[in-house]
């Protein structure tokens, strides 16, 4: 893993040490609300409707199990013993006192970590595929290039003030777990014909209320000019970028606006600049920072308890089948923690949680540890002989739930439980569902279904590309869900198609239900996916089942 | 026209802690909703919104909410305000943990 060098620790203490008299000053009144604002947020900290709220960044998802726990320390000491972890790999503290949070960011240093860039105009947290490093498909690891990306964009001094805020994914392998359509700046890395690594460049995705799908800017930038293309990028939007209209500020509205041809144009004009401007210390800096991400010197043993504990433990089976995933090393996994018991609250880990698995990874996983956009948590790299110790050790922490990419891992952002700009609750309606779901004893049936729930329409849920989307909203004064069906936020990104009216706080459990009831019925068998299903039959047996008098209700709406 | 005036509470968040706060109508701030003042006349309402504003030393982000009577005090209409009085719904954190809930 990455190991902070004196600049980064110089420049991350500084940080730290100007918040410490920011917020001094602020509470001594020497500081507006007005004057403060812009520095709290870019140290990451949020005012929330129950308290302030702090952000920490996880870049490219990738902690240490020392990391792990001082977030477990901080949960405790300065947090009410938890934390969330979101869908652009942050953990959020709900409950921070004003006071505190100077601490707390002291407490991140030193462990190499901080909360710079988690809010604000600025280039955000920069994400990851979290099986990086570890996936049997992956052409190069992501983690180098993301990181390189963190230094560049910390601090850059003409990138604090975008029109709007910045978001970057990076993936290495041809499937998509980084949702890098989805992003301001979406990065595949791939191989030229001769074999040489590069990147095919996405621009102008995003979901919110406007939501667009990456546009290919350039199918390949070859390694040494990806910084230089970035910045081009990114000194393009900064001009062109609309300042006048919030709604209209994010680089997916420039890209639109400006046309992909023209945009792209005004990019390679500025390319011409900012490659002129890189004399390859770029390039040294992530050679070195490649240096730190080796493989783990992998532990060779027999496979035989494993394989044994699977015909003997039908639990620990039923949770090897959807908890893990192929790894490079034929003799390791990679096992996925579900952070999403029926009626847990998606993302939530306890601080003694946090602690398990920081010493299950130490033991088991060469002391590394993931935070997927899921919201779950990963262990990267573990030999299969000590799976079976792994499963029992999550049984005894309540984190054994065998159900990723099922319908109860459901993504959901904090909504009106936490957040000021929510519209209506997500985490009660992911809870319902996914107990709705265990009644019914389904869930194995239904087989592969995303299930994704914001509480407003900026859609840090993601619902526009779940296989079922909600997004909650004020309706005359009460919570309204509406379903979208059929989206995909995989390298095939698919936004999805709304179902028609939306549905009380009461009727939507029931209505993903009814939905999931006409695909179970309907569909050829169980190796139709409901995406498979979606695609092949389109919305109408969905609405039909959901709408059943649609005419009427209809006139009853024009009316 | 303009919308009739419904009754309204100042609120805010607590700068140092950063919970849900009420203006009395002796001026202080007071963690529990059914303390505020419930203001009926729209005139007042803008000087006592003004009067909350003039005190970022003490609270964060002042506003007009609407509320109604009720008889233990102020109680919210909305449901945004009703998780402000209580706090999240997923664990009993937040003021529900140490006050009465206030039901919109």
């Amino acid at each position: 893993m990455y190991q902070y060098s004196d600049f980064d620790r110089d420049f991350v203490q500084a940080r730290v040490d100007q918040f410490r008299a920011q917020v001094a000053r602020r509470i001594d009144g020497s500081l507006t609300e007005d004057e403060f604002k812009p520095l709290r947020l870019m140290n990451g900290l949020y005012l929330q409707l129950h308290a302030y709220m702090l952000r920490v960044a996880i870049p490219y998802g990738t902690l240490s199990s020392a990391q792990m726990r001082q977030l477990a320390m901080i949960a405790e000491r300065w947090d009410k013993g938890y934390g969330h972890f979101t869908t652009r790999q942050n953990i959020q503290f709900n409950w921070p006192e004003l006071g505190d949070v100077p601490d707390m960011l002291q407490a991140l240093a030193d462990v190499q970590m901080h909360a710079i860039q988690t809010s604000g105009n600025t280039i955000r947290n920069v994400t990851a595929d979290h099986f990086a490093g570890a996936a049997a498909d992956e052409v190069a690891d992501p983690r180098p290039v993301a990181e390189l990306l963190r230094q560049w964009s910390t601090d850059h001094a003409e990138f604090q003030f975008l029109p709007r805020k910045f978001k970057i994914a990076v993936t290495g392998a041809p499937s998509d777990r980084a949702v890098t359509a989805a992003h301001d700046i979406g990065i595949r890395i791939l191989r030229g014909e001769d074999g040489e690594i590069g990147y095919r460049v996405l621009v102008g995705g995003g979901l919110g209320r406007t939501p667009v799908i990456g546009k290919v800017i350039r199918e390949f930038v070859p390694g040494a000019d990806l910084l230089p293309y970035l910045e081009a990028i990114v000194e393009t939007y900064n001009l062109l970028g609309r300042r006048d209209n919030k709604y209209k500020a994010r680089i997916k509205i420039t890209v639109n606006e400006t046309g992909l041809e023209a945009f792209r144009a005004k990019v390679d004009e500025r390319f011409a600049l900012t490659r002129a401007r890189f004399t390859g210390i770029d390039q040294q800096i992530l050679a070195a920072i490649k240096a730190q991400f080796p493989e783990p010197a992998y532990r060779r043993l027999e496979t035989g308890p494993y394989e044994a504990a699977l015909t003997t433990d039908p639990a620990f089976r039923a949770w090897t089948e959807v908890n893990l995933a192929a790894h490079r090393q034929a003799d390791h996994a990679i096992v996925t923690v579900s952070l999403k018991a029926p009626g847990e609250t998606p993302g939530d880990a306890t601080a003694a949680q946090m602690r398990a698995l920081a010493d299950l990874a130490e033991a088991h996983a060469y002391g590394e540890l993931r935070i997927s956009h899921e919201q779950n948590v990963i262990l990267p790299h573990v030999p299969k002989a000590a799976l079976p110790g792994v499963f029992r050790a999550l049984k005894e922490i309540g984190l054994a739930t065998a159900n990723v990419g099922l319908i109860s891992d459901i993504i959901a952002c904090p909504g009106m439980d936490y957040c000021a700009l929510a519209t209506a609750r997500s985490i009660p309606i992911a809870q319902e569902i996914a107990l709705r779901f265990e009644a019914l004893k389904l869930e194995h049936d239904i087989g592969p279904l995303k299930i994704k729930i914001s509480g407003c329409i900026n859609a840090c849920g993601h619902h526009h590309v779940g296989h079922i989307g909600i997004l909650g909203l004020d309706r005359a004064g009460v919570e309204n869900y509406q379903l979208t069906l059929g989206g995909d936020g995989t390298e095939e990104m698919t936004l999805g198609e709304r179902t028609g009216p939306g549905f009380g706080a009461e009727a939507v459990v029931g209505a993903v239900e009814t939905i999931v009831l006409a695909y179970l019925d309907k569909r050829e068998g169980p190796e139709e996916t409901f995406l498979q299903f979606y695609r092949r039959m389109g919305i109408a047996p969905f609405k039909q089942a959901l709408y059943p008098d649609a005419p009427k209700r209809e006139r009853f709406v024009a009316a | 026209m303009s919308k009739p005036f419904t009754p309204k509470v100042v609120t805010a968040n607590s700068l140092l802690k950063g919970d849900a706060v009420w203006l009395t109508e002796d001026d202080g701030w007071s963690p529990d909703m059914h303390e505020a003042e419930l203001i009926e006349d729209e005139a007042h309402a803008d000087l006592r919104l003004l009067w909350a504003q003039s005190q970022p030393h003490l609270v964060v982000g002042a506003y007009l909410a609407d509320a109604k009577a009720g008889p233990m005090g102020p109680e919210p209409t909305h449901f945004r305000e009703a998780f402000r009085s209580r706090g999240p719904s997923n664990y009993p954190l937040g003021k529900q943990a140490g006050t009465p809930a206030v039901e919109a």
